[in-house]
């Protein structure tokens, strides 16, 4: 299973503020490698934030998203102490799915 | 078992975002989006609203793009967006001069808000575009950014 | 100086001015003619476009401190620092990094340090290296295999040593006999004109307000040039997706200067290590930081 990823939630207000980094290459599929062969593309496509059962963002990713993704996002509905989940696939089927209770 | 579902969902993709821009699918019961490549392989603005179920786009001041009018390094780029459009279900970001525009796409559920903070990788000097959808129209506002070749380490 | 010499000299510094002076405005150095021995080179920030650019550059820094790669790699390192590993199968729990064993908070920002058991001053990363040898039983080439690779062990081992310095403030006295020598040749490799661009550390680093286009160059000559760069390494290279450690960037500071590279871990980085933190002592460890 691929490296976990670091989330942080916390409650401004009502509003919920996540903020999630995550171990990812993140490769394009044009760099080179010191053999002159490129290196395959390997990337996050698909990215789901759950709460409570329900979806509270979902993204799909290109090549351009940068290498460690950070992502930023916020959403109301949610109060501390609930959890929030955030999953990941990437074009090779590899996939992460973390958790965090939000402080 | 799993690889062909896999395989099925990426190539209906284009078939369940139609369903879900019609609203016949509601975003709840898409547990996991599906890959729109079309999108990603658009080489500009138009045919990616194209294959986003788009006509056409409307440039606003409603989005608010907060990031940096220089980029000490095109790998990450940090973008903040804010959409104040009511109704903002959907927030692209584009990066006009990269081989493939279409960086990330993001659904924006009801209770979510529409602004959000993530980094792109821009191969040179350009425009990016948010493009968002509200109430089935497509709006975008633009802001340039200048990607430097450093001088040494830092 | 033979004729032939000179006109070499010039060639070079022709092209070295040509490729610094990118930015216009300020002091042309070109108007030196080529003398080897002219005012050191950068651009001075001083007009109102550069000073826009500074400032939006800041901000871009500033837009990339929260959510900072090296975090993870900090949890990368904190795992290797606890799992038992090597033919004797130990963890790194009881590495001594000077505040004796296990002793992590604050450890990095006492670094570099003269050591009894191996009766040398050493860095953090050949701490590690030592440590890893002497507990792990891995041999020095088994443990710096592959150091300078992305998410290397070396590499999540030191930004977890440095994070837990974080707060900390910057203690390198160089009272030790052998700690003061190492300064001393630290100070000297910093005047040392050498490489084929007759370049010195301070060729770059001895002035206040230069640039090479949009990286300031510290003054490492002041406390303050000093500790402004020493409390943000090591850090996350946007451009190299990884953490780079402070050796790893001496060694491409050295590589940029066009002078062979030095050694891993060898004496010569140390000697720089503790020459630049003993300029910076009292500045407080930002803890790992994220550079382009």
């Amino acid at each position: 299973m691929a490296n976990p990823m670091k989330i942080r939630a916390r409650m401004i207000g009502d509003i919920v503020e996540v903020k999630v980094l995550m171990s990812h290459p993140m490769e394009t599929g044009l760099r080179k490698n010191e053999a002159g062969e490129a290196i395959p593309a390997h990337f996050i496509q698909t990215v789901l934030a759950t709460h409570a059962e329900r979806t509270v963002l979902a993204a799909q990713w290109g090549q351009a998203v940068s290498a460690n993704p950070f992502l930023s996002f916020m959403f109301k509905g949610g109060q501390k102490g609930d959890v929030i989940r955030i999953s990941w696939t990437d074009n090779k089927g590899d996939s992460r799915s973390d958790e965090t209770t939000i402080a | 078992m799993e690889q062909g579902r896999r395989r099925f969902l990426r190539s209906s993709g284009g078939l369940i975002g139609a369903l879900v821009a019609a609203g016949f699918i509601g975003i709840d019961e898409v547990r996991a989006e599906a890959w729109n490549a079309a999108a990603f392989e658009s080489k500009d603005l138009d045919q990616l609203i194209r294959n986003l179920g788009g006509s056409g786009a409307k440039a606003t001041d409603a989005i608010e793009i907060v990031a940096p009018d220089i980029a000490e390094n095109g790998a990450v780029v940090p973008i903040g967006v804010a959409s104040k459009v009511e109704a903002t279900e959907a927030i692209a970001i584009v990066v006009e001069r990269n081989p493939n525009p279409l960086a990330a796409l993001f659904t924006i559920p009801p209770g979510t808000l529409p602004a959000l903070q993530t980094r792109v990788k821009m191969a040179e000097t350009c425009n990016v575009v948010v493009l968002i959808k509200a109430a089935g129209e497509f709006q975008y506002a633009a802001k340039e950014i200048k990607v430097t070749i450093g001088g040494c380490g830092g | 100086m033979s004729p032939y010499t000179l006109a070499r000299l010039r060639r070079w510094s022709a092209w070295l001015i040509l490729l610094l002076s990118s930015v216009t405005a300020g002091e042309n150095a070109a108007e030196e003619g080529g003398n080897p021995t002219a005012a050191p080179i950068g651009q001075r920030a001083t007009d109102e476009s550069s000073q826009k650019a500074v400032d939006e550059i800041a901000k871009y820094r500033q837009m990339l401190e929260e959510g900072n790669p090296a975090e993870l790699t900090e949890l990368q390192g904190e795992a290797l620092w606890r799992t038992a590993s090597g033919p004797q199968g130990a963890s790194l729990e009881q590495c001594d990094l000077g505040l004796g064993p296990g002793n992590l908070d604050g450890a990095y920002a006492r670094l570099p340090r003269y050591f009894a058991d191996t009766d040398r001053v050493e860095d953090a990363e050949s701490r590690l290296v030592t440590c890893m040898m002497q507990l792990q039983g891995y041999s020095r080439e088994e443990a710096t295999r592959d150091w300078y690779k992305p998410n290397s062990k070396i590499e999540a081992l030191t930004t977890f040593v440095a994070a837990r310095s974080k707060g900390h403030a910057i203690e390198v006295p160089a009272t030790h006999p052998r700690e003061a020598q190492m300064v001393r040749i630290g100070e000297e490799i910093f005047w040392r004109r050498s490489g084929p661009l007759d370049f010195a550390c301070a060729t770059c680093h001895s002035l206040d307000g230069r640039r090479i286009r949009l990286q300031d160059l510290p003054n490492f000559l002041t406390a303050e040039g000093a500790k402004s760069s020493m409390v943000t390494w090591p850090a996350y290279r946007v451009s190299q997706s990884a953490v780079w450690t402070m050796e790893r960037r001496l060694i491409d500071c050295v590589r940029q200067m066009r002078w062979p590279e030095p050694d891993y871990l060898s004496e010569f980085l140390i000697a720089l290590q503790i020459y630049l933190q003993n300029k910076a002592d009292g500045a407080v460890m930002q803890g790992p930081g994220i550079k382009r």
